[in-house]
């Protein structure tokens, strides 16, 4: 072992080579000329032919995201400055953190009904550590204006096994999934930041045998709708819970044959899941009888579906990511089958999120290390497509131009009626996106590479 | 690593005697080690990594003996490869790491010429910076912690650190950006005023005084500033005193004047290297005729500068406190005596300024000696002597991949293994493989070893506990992307067979559909009709319904999903097609021969019907299969002994033959009419 004879670190530096850009997430959003192709129902997805030369990626010269200052040797912290992207038509406002734990959700504390501000504080959930944790994180302008670089750790807690999905109940209360089959209500104590166990349903999900240690089986999916929680996991049961019950109100054992991997509200009294053999079911919880109220699902192969989400007002379009990485609409009212295939990701998309107040925008990332934002709002009168490029390249649909408002343009399934722009938010990233949450236009995302990044101004 | 090495360190297990017991070891997702040792249950555990463990293998945890209950007997220790990879400090360095090397790689081929060595140089930057950001959170870590144990620890971190960084800045400048004479002493400046911060606190101290040319260190702050070269704030603390003092002033502005007047190599190319020589050797002349007339001898602070103005080592050596360090002496030696030195002529001061400032006493430590070796150009000796000091692989395995880019190790080629950068990311990225969490970084270093990298990945890769489904999918898209078929079908088969132990059919049935495997997919379906025989539904109907082209993966889930298939006709009271498909399931051999009873029970219903279902060829056909199943019964009177399989027999041969009466009769009276 070495050591430097004086090893104290010197602060500041003139005229010396440092800081250096880091190696950092993203500035500029640029975006991939990918293959993008939508289809009649039903058919398999055929990527289209590139629309239109993507512009050439006008990135400017990496930028530091945070001027690296090494603190004084007595330990003393200076500010941060954030630098921010000069010249390039996209000045994102994307700060990040490596926290030394892989993330497998991130969630935005949702917001007290009549707030105005954009949200401040999110939860993050690890796995595949020994010890996983439950964080608590804010980011925010301190008082003068000036940007907290980072964001920072509230409070956290050891969680027993992966997080392997999360939802926040209310402003206090989060609902967290472990792969040890066990759900968790914690609570934050927002005066003094610290986290507690607040209920444990424990083995909410097993295998058969419950009695050996290996019983339990993965929770897979939470979904909260205050009170009521309601759990799937890998054994293939759902769960209803509720908030201030010791013992579920309801279970629908062996629901599925296979691996039960997302689940959302369709309704109030109704369910959505996704499987692992590709398909969407409704479950109707006031039905008594253990069976779903319909099945969709995805002809040809048996592509497993990750993630589920509903379209925050029309409640029967509903989009799903497949394993292949492709987007899928359906739209509940009508047929089995989606309404449309949009080939995606390279890898398992782990999660798609409708923007909850602006709907016209989708998100999704994935195991291929993307984060895809698309855009189904582009007004024409507004944004001219030309002058549109600087900063990212984006894919173009055709123009429309009449009716945009009047019918959904997730379920406008001719190509050439419809456009849709979609940006890459995270150029050359390698490792998996696992998480994502958008509110307002804050969005943040949980990567295996042990990173947390926040983007502030989504819609800048 | 041209000569033969030294043996490996041994490694004395404590307590263990290898002449009386046997030792053992087996390889797994971090290297177990399992011996016997002479301890008892409650005798003295050995401490952790008490002064036996060699560098690289790190703290040995003892774990209570296995499932062997002989008292005193047996004790497992785990080995682990880096130990250094379990600092949860260092795991933003691995990571953000990771990204840089990542982004090395890929624009290899694009970039040539000047604009690739910029790159490099910017990468090498990078790399520094995510070493430095590391250790400002450490420091910052160090600086929160209230435990002094936890404290040093972080200390000890932070010194490692700087360390690496300081010798990473010194390979940049002479192998990276391979600086040529001028511009390379300009480099060496930086690199001395960058990591030589000791005098830093004093400076912020006189500077932040109130009147600074009365306070007590002014003059070792002015000596700093002249030793690093740092000529403009020198001069301006000068200034401060030369106001202070008017009647010397007159001295005051010629010590100022020579300051001003040093010509420095410039990095615009304007002039050349004679021409800065030929400046210089004006210059310096000018110092030495100042001192030879004495024109600072009033006062000893100024003729000490004035002396290392002129290049006087002695007086450099006097200011040994300030310098702190030989590598510092070298490059001020170099400032006021050489400045246009040549790379190659680097060792020969660096080896004299080292014994000058070490003088006899101190015995070169290990960060000296590396740093030796980098000014000698002996790149190899470098990576070695770093290999045994550091104790991670991080760092030499990320300087040599650099290297290596820069064209530097090519004709160096190991006696084992591949090549000097692959070895030594071979061991990195293992290392990585070892531990819990980090081992998708390691994925993308083996990817970029040419040779064992792919053997590496599939060796490891199988040893990573799948404890979910998720993770499972994870690991199985590595493999998918790199088409490990073997890997592939090793991982889905573990996922199955462990959702069968769980009882979960479907999913298991999935993970074999999954991995093409055929085997496996015969026995879950056996085990689906096998249940069904026992309960007399299907489970899982979901799945068996939606097979799709899957199906044809094997006979025997054909069969299953067919049989299904002849079950929802039945059910939808298709009559006549459902009876179509049952009796092509046994003519065409699909069924199982252990199943045909079970199916001929199934036509029993269908034969019953009021209307006639079965034609008469068919109905022959059905005969035909049950005799070939009776007859082909090896022990007849066995068959015969069991009540209820003859009862069934017979209840057959009826049921045929009464439907071939109606059939005759329906078919006769059809034709007839």
């Amino acid at each position: 072992m070495i050591k430097r004879r004086g090893h104290k670190i010197r602060k500041g530096s003139q005229g010396s080579p440092q800081p250096i850009p880091g190696p950092h997430p993203p500035t500029t959003a640029q975006g991939r000329g990918g293959h993008f192709g939508t289809t009649a129902a039903g058919s398999t997805s055929v990527p289209a032919p590139p629309m239109a030369a993507p512009a050439p990626p006008s990135r400017s010269s990496p930028v530091s995201l945070r001027a690296r200052r090494p603190p004084a040797a007595n330990g003393g912290r200076r500010g941060r400055r954030r630098e921010r992207a000069r010249g390039g038509a996209a000045m994102e406002e994307v700060s990040a953190r490596f926290v030394a734990q892989k993330i497998s959700k991130a969630r935005w504390r949702p917001l007290p009904a009549a707030a105005l501000q954009p949200p401040d504080v999110f939860a993050t959930g690890s796995w595949d550590n020994e010890d996983n944790r439950l964080s608590v994180w804010a980011v925010g302008e301190l008082g003068s204006g000036e940007y907290l670089g980072e964001p920072q750790l509230l409070c956290d807690i050891g969680h027993d096994g992966d997080v392997m999905d999360m939802q926040f109940l209310d402003q206090e209360r989060i609902v967290v999934a472990s792969s040890t089959g066990s759900v968790t209500v914690f609570r934050h104590h927002q005066n003094n930041q610290t986290l507690s166990v607040n209920q444990r349903w424990e083995k909410a999900h097993y295998h058969v045998d419950q009695d050996t240690s290996c019983g339990g089986a993965a929770c897979t999916g939470v979904i909260c709708n205050n009170p009521e929680i309601v759990t799937v996991g890998e054994d293939g049961r759902i769960n209803l819970f509720r908030a201030d019950q010791k013992d579920a109100v309801r279970t629908i054992d062996n629901a599925d044959s296979s691996t039960l991997h997302a689940v959302t509200f369709l309704r109030t009294t109704e369910i959505l899941t996704v499987n692992s053999i590709g398909q969407l079911k409704i479950w109707d919880f006031r039905q008594q009888r253990n069976e779903p109220s319909q099945i969709f699902s995805l002809t040809g192969e048996r592509v497993p579906l990750h993630c589920v989400d509903r379209h925050p007002n029309q409640q029967h379009i509903v989009a799903t990511g497949g394993q292949d990485g492709m987007l899928s609409i359906w739209d509940i009212r009508q047929g089995t089958m989606p309404v449309s295939l949009l080939s995606a990701h390279e890898a398992e998309m782990w999660e798609v999120h409708f923007h909850p107040s602006n709907p016209d925008h989708l998100f999704t990332c994935s195991e291929d290390g993307s984060l895809w934002h698309w855009d189904t709002s582009t007004d024409v009168s507004e944004k001219p497509s030309f002058l549109h490029h600087g900063g990212r390249s984006t894919t173009y649909l055709s123009h429309s131009t009449i009716n945009q408002s009047v019918v959904c343009a997730w379920l406008n399934n001719d190509p050439t009626k419809d456009r849709m722009e979609i940006t890459n938010l995270i150029p050359n990233q390698t490792l998996s996106v696992n998480s994502l949450d958008v509110l307002g236009p804050c969005l943040v995302y949980g990567t295996d590479a042990e990173a947390i990044y926040v983007n502030r101004q989504l819609f800048a | 690593m041209e000569e033969a090495d030294t043996e490996p360190p041994l490694v004395v297990v404590p307590g263990a005697d290898p002449a009386s017991r046997q030792l053992c070891f087996e390889w797994g997702p971090a290297e177990v080690l399992v011996c016997e040792t002479r301890f008892g249950r409650g005798g003295g555990s050995p401490a952790p990594g008490g002064g036996w463990a060699p560098a690289r293998f790190g703290p040995v945890r003892p774990r209570a003996g296995g499932g062997d209950a002989a008292p005193g007997s047996s004790r497992v220790f785990v080995v682990r490869r880096d130990q250094d990879i379990y600092i949860q400090t260092l795991r933003k360095l691995f990571n953000e790491s990771h990204g840089v090397f990542i982004g090395l790689q890929r624009c290899e081929e694009e970039l040539a010429g000047k604009s690739r060595k910029a790159h490099l140089v910017q990468v090498s930057k990078n790399y520094r910076s995510v070493i430095r950001a590391c250790m400002e959170d450490m420091h910052r870590a160090a600086a929160a912690t209230r435990d002094p144990a936890l404290h040093s620890q972080y200390s000890t971190q932070v010194s490692i650190l700087s360390a690496m960084e300081l010798i990473w800045n010194l390979c940049e400048i002479l192998f990276v950006e391979a600086a040529a004479a001028g511009p390379l002493l300009l480099r060496l400046l930086d690199w001395i005023r960058l990591h030589v911060c000791d005098v830093d606190s004093m400076v912020r101290e006189v500077l932040s005084s109130e009147n600074p040319s009365k306070h007590k260190l002014f003059w070792n702050v002015v000596d700093v500033f002249v030793l690093q070269g740092r000529m403009d704030e020198a001069r301006h603390l000068l200034s401060k005193e030369a106001s202070a003092n008017p009647t010397s002033m007159s001295m005051y502005k010629v010590l100022d004047d020579l300051m001003m007047k040093m010509p420095v190599p410039n990095l615009g190319n304007t002039q050349t290297l004679t021409e800065l020589e030929l400046k210089w050797q004006h210059w310096h002349e000018e110092c030495q005729r100042y001192l030879r007339d004495g024109t600072f001898a009033s006062n000893p602070h100024m003729e000490s500068i004035c002396k290392i103005l002129a290049g006087d080592e002695n007086a450099m050596l006097e200011k040994k406190e300030l310098l702190t360090t030989w590598y510092h002496f070298l490059v001020t030696r170099l400032l006021y005596s050489h400045p246009t030195v040549k790379p190659m002529e680097l060792h020969f001061y660096a080896q004299s300024s080292m014994d000058l400032f070490l003088g006899e006493e101190s015995s070169p430590e290990p960060l000296d000696t590396i740093l030796m070796a980098a000014f000698e150009f002996e790149l190899h000796q470098v990576i070695k002597e770093c290999s045994i000091a550091l104790s991670n692989w991080w760092f030499v395995a990320h300087l040599t991949d650099l290297l290596d880019h820069c064209k530097l190790l090519q004709s160096h080629n190991l006696y084992f293994g591949s090549n000097m950068r692959e070895f030594l990311l071979l061991e990195y990225a293992s290392g990585l493989f070892s531990h819990h969490s980090l081992w998708q970084l390691g994925v993308d270093y083996f990817d970029h070893c040419r040779e064992y990298g792919r053997v590496y990945l599939e060796l490891h890769i199988e040893r990573i506990p799948l404890n979910t489904e998720q993770k499972a999918l994870k690991v199985l898209r590595i493999c998918e992307q790199r088409h490990m078929h073997e890997q592939v079908r090793s991982i889905c088969k573990i996922m199955a067979m462990k959702a069968l132990r769980n009882n979960r059919l479907g999913s298991a049935l999935s993970w074999s559909i999954r991995a093409k495997d055929a085997a496996f997919a015969t026995l879950i379906s056996d085990r689906f009709l096998k249940d069904y025989c026992e309960r007399g539904c299907f489970s899982d109907l979901d799945l068996i319904d939606n097979l799709g082209p899957s199906m044809l993966l094997s006979d025997r889930l054909t069969f299953l999903g067919k049989y299904r298939e002849f079950h929802r006709l039945y059910g939808e009271k298709r009559f006549s097609e459902a009876a179509k498909l049952l009796l092509m399931l046994m003519t065409a051999h699909i069924a199982p021969c252990s199943f045909w009873m079970t199916l001929l029970t199934d036509a029993l219903p269908l034969l019953e019907q009021k209307e006639v279902i079965f034609s008469a060829e068919q109905t022959y056909e059905l005969m035909q299969c049950l005799e070939d199943l009776t007859a082909g019964k090896p022990d007849k009177q066995k068959l015969l002994d069991d009540d209820v399989e003859t009862t069934k027999v017979e209840m057959l041969r009826l049921a045929l033959a009464r439907n071939l009466a109606r059939v005759i009769v329906k078919e006769g009276t059809l034709e007839g009419s």
